[in-house]
């Protein structure tokens, strides 16, 4: 559907305004030679073609229809003044600029493009380096923001910004993206029904994508790797996480993915790969965990209290160290066909579902819990021998916290 | 010493216990890459068994050849030798075929399954490493044991005890302590506990690669340094070359100072 509402709005701009529309080159030897002078004399839906060069500009107001589209990628160089681009206007596309050093702020967020309540926006193949805010995105619905490259070199949390930011913006498609180096990869606060595929997140500071009272999200397909503690999805309902890839976050404060006060989410078919912690559970209800792969991670699921009615099924939970982490003594959730690769049980009647129930909590990791010191002795012949006893009777753990039909053979 | 090496190792070519070690590691090697088809939960698995088994009868079969080769021994002494070379040639002779028919039990299997295409070829050697070591470590403390004790019963007993104190009961007291004293700051008395027990050192050494990620879950600074960094491989290694060193050294001190 937002497909072809861009695609409407692209063939109007074409055949409504074909005759209006012209072209206005800008170089160094055009008779246009800033690329303000040329938003000055364009008249709206023309197309400023910015040619190969260096451009020492900031503060560049774009307050009409228009399209920049840059010819083998001009640099804009900020000079660290403060904001380089701000949209102001509907139906405004930026297409193929490199944009340098936006300046730092304490006091307001200096963005290389800013994106001002307006409708309708592209902003695509756009490279962003020395950045403090990459695309920022406020109160401005239904745009796209696509296949765009921001390479920060944050080093501290506090004067750094965030790569693709949305506040206030319904209906946007972020999509093929690369972030890296910024504080937060994607950052999404009071914004709804946002669409975010394929993107690769990595190397940031804090979180590779971050949702903060964000409502009906879907996000797929979006690799993040190596951020400072992972994604985390705070204070939203029913949000979509499919098939997306959460790898090599390590720390103490570091997670695949963290869930807090997040009801009706769905999870399905999603990699956590050498994390900390995969997924760090707080106060979250109502979601479903399916198809999920949790490989050689220290912690698969650390569930930190008042979780209810959540059902992990069909995942597979191969080599981590602890597959499941309770604090408390009650459960609600249920666990339910998954694979596990601890599994010690046996299958008699060969109908693919081992006959002993499996329990994912040890007492090991209860203990760690309460005395962290104690994970110098993962492993050891007397920490098995505990564990094994607690299995045989709960007495520290949840005891009604199993999988009733473990699988044989993990599934795919 | 070259020459008692070499007597001694044939001899236990011949009595057939190297070939039932050997074996057994082979058979193990075999039956646990056929159960699990994945090369890295076999790694994980191995590691359990290496860690308990390995030290057991490294420590059984030093004080079982201590004991057996007794007769020769006095008569090596009778003749113009050094007795370092004595004892320790013997020493050697056991634990090289003991590490060997280890390594290539285990190295076999793996070696037919594909080793060198799966990127657990670092781990798996850095097991062999330590099984290596540990031998090296049960068998020089065996020795000991051994040589400071006439009656044969005892010997067993200390050498059995030795085991499952490193095994588990000091585990066991580990617990305890960082249990009790949970007020207090434990990372460094943890990280010294471990290196003060050779098991552990080893089982610590694997779960650097392992377990890496749930390690590095713990704030504690002095923890981070170790663990995230190569300076806790090199320490641990260190370590172990510390331990192999030093019931060595003991085991040549006391041997030049008895009375046969």
């Amino acid at each position: 559907m937002k497909h072809l509402s861009g695609l409407l709005v692209f063939l109007m701009l074409i055949s409504g305004h074909t005759l209006s529309a012209k072209t206005i080159s800008v170089c160094a030897s055009c008779s246009v030679k800033s690329i303000k002078s040329g938003i000055e004399i364009a008249d709206a839906f023309d197309t400023l073609l910015i040619k190969k060069g260096t451009y020492k500009e900031f503060n560049i107001l774009i307050n009409k229809p228009l399209t920049l589209l840059g010819d083998k990628f001009p640099v804009i160089d900020g000079e660290d003044q403060g904001e380089i681009i701000r949209i102001a206007s509907d139906n405004v596309t930026i297409d193929g600029l490199f944009i340098i050093n936006v300046g730092t702020s304490y006091t307001s967020d200096y963005a290389a493009i800013r994106v001002v309540k307006s409708e309708n926006f592209l902003i695509q193949n756009v490279v962003l380096e020395k950045l403090f805010f990459g695309i920022y995105l406020e109160k401005s619905n239904n745009g796209r923001v696509y296949h765009n490259k921001i390479i920060g070199d944050a080093v501290d949390e506090y004067n750094s910004g965030n790569g693709i930011q949305l506040w206030y913006s319904k209906n946007v498609e972020v999509d093929r993206n690369i972030v890296q180096g910024v504080r937060d990869g994607i950052y999404l606060e009071f914004s709804d029904n946002i669409t975010i595929n394929n993107n690769i997140s990595t190397n940031n500071l804090r979180y590779g994508l971050h949702f903060m009272f964000s409502n009906d999200d879907i996000y797929t397909n979006n690799t993040f790797e190596n951020n400072g503690a992972g994604v985390a999805v705070m204070f939203s309902k029913r949000i979509k996480m499919v098939g997306n890839t959460f790898k090599k976050n390590w720390g103490a404060a570091a997670f695949g993915m963290l869930l807090k006060e997040i009801n009706d989410a769905e999870i399905y078919g999603n990699t956590f790969e050498e994390n900390t912690i995969g997924i760090n559970i707080e106060g979250s209800n109502r979601i479903q965990y399916k198809n999920n792969n949790f490989i050689k991670n220290g912690w698969a699921i650390k569930v930190l209290g008042a979780c209810y009615t959540n059902t992990f099924s069909k995942n597979n939970f191969l080599y981590n160290s602890f597959d499941i982490s309770y604090n408390s003594k009650l459960n609600d959730n249920v666990f339910d066909q998954n694979y596990w690769s601890n599994y010690t049980g046996y299958d008699l009647d060969k109908n693919g579902i081992g006959d002993v129930p499996y329990r994912p909590v040890k007492l090991f990791s209860y203990i760690v819990n309460r005395t962290p010191e104690t994970i110098v002795l993962l492993r050891s012949l007397f920490m098995d021998i505990i564990d094994f006893s607690e299995k045989v009777s709960p007495v520290f753990t949840p005891d009604n916290l199993l999988d009733a039909n473990p699988l044989m053979k993990r599934t795919i | 010493m070259l020459k008692i090496l070499k007597y001694s190792f044939y001899d236990l070519m011949r009595s057939r216990w190297s070939y039932v070690y050997f074996l057994f590691y082979l058979a193990l090697g075999f039956v646990l890459l056929f159960l699990n088809n994945d090369v890295s939960k076999a790694v994980i698995t191995l590691m359990n068994v290496i860690i308990v088994l390995v030290p057991l009868i490294g420590t059984i079969f030093g004080v079982m050849y201590y004991y057996d080769s007794k007769e020769f021994t006095e008569l090596l002494l009778a003749q113009p030798l050094k007795r370092s070379s004595i004892f320790l040639g013997q020493y050697l002779g056991v634990a090289c075929s003991l590490t060997l028919s280890l390594v290539l039990g285990l190295g076999i299997p793996f070696l037919l399954y594909g080793l060198f295409k799966s990127d657990v070829i670092f781990d798996f050697s850095l097991l062999l490493v330590t099984g290596a070591f540990l031998t090296l470590i049960f068998t020089a403390i065996a020795f000991n044991i051994a040589i400071s004790n006439e009656n044969k019963i005892k010997g067993f007993g200390y050498a059995v005890l030795a085991w499952l104190f490193l095994a588990v009961i000091y585990d066991g007291l580990f617990l305890m302590s960082l249990i009790i004293f949970e007020e207090y700051p434990l990372d460094s008395f943890s990280l010294a506990a471990t290196m003060l027990n050779p098991i552990d050192l080893s089982r610590t050494l694997i779960l650097l690669k392992l377990d890496i990620s749930a390690l590095l879950g713990y704030t504690g600074a002095v923890f981070k340094q170790f663990f995230g960094t190569n300076q806790g491989l090199i320490i641990a290694i260190l370590m172990l070359i510390l331990w192999t060193v030093l019931p060595v050294w003991r085991l040549v001190y006391k041997s030049k100072k008895k009375d046969f």
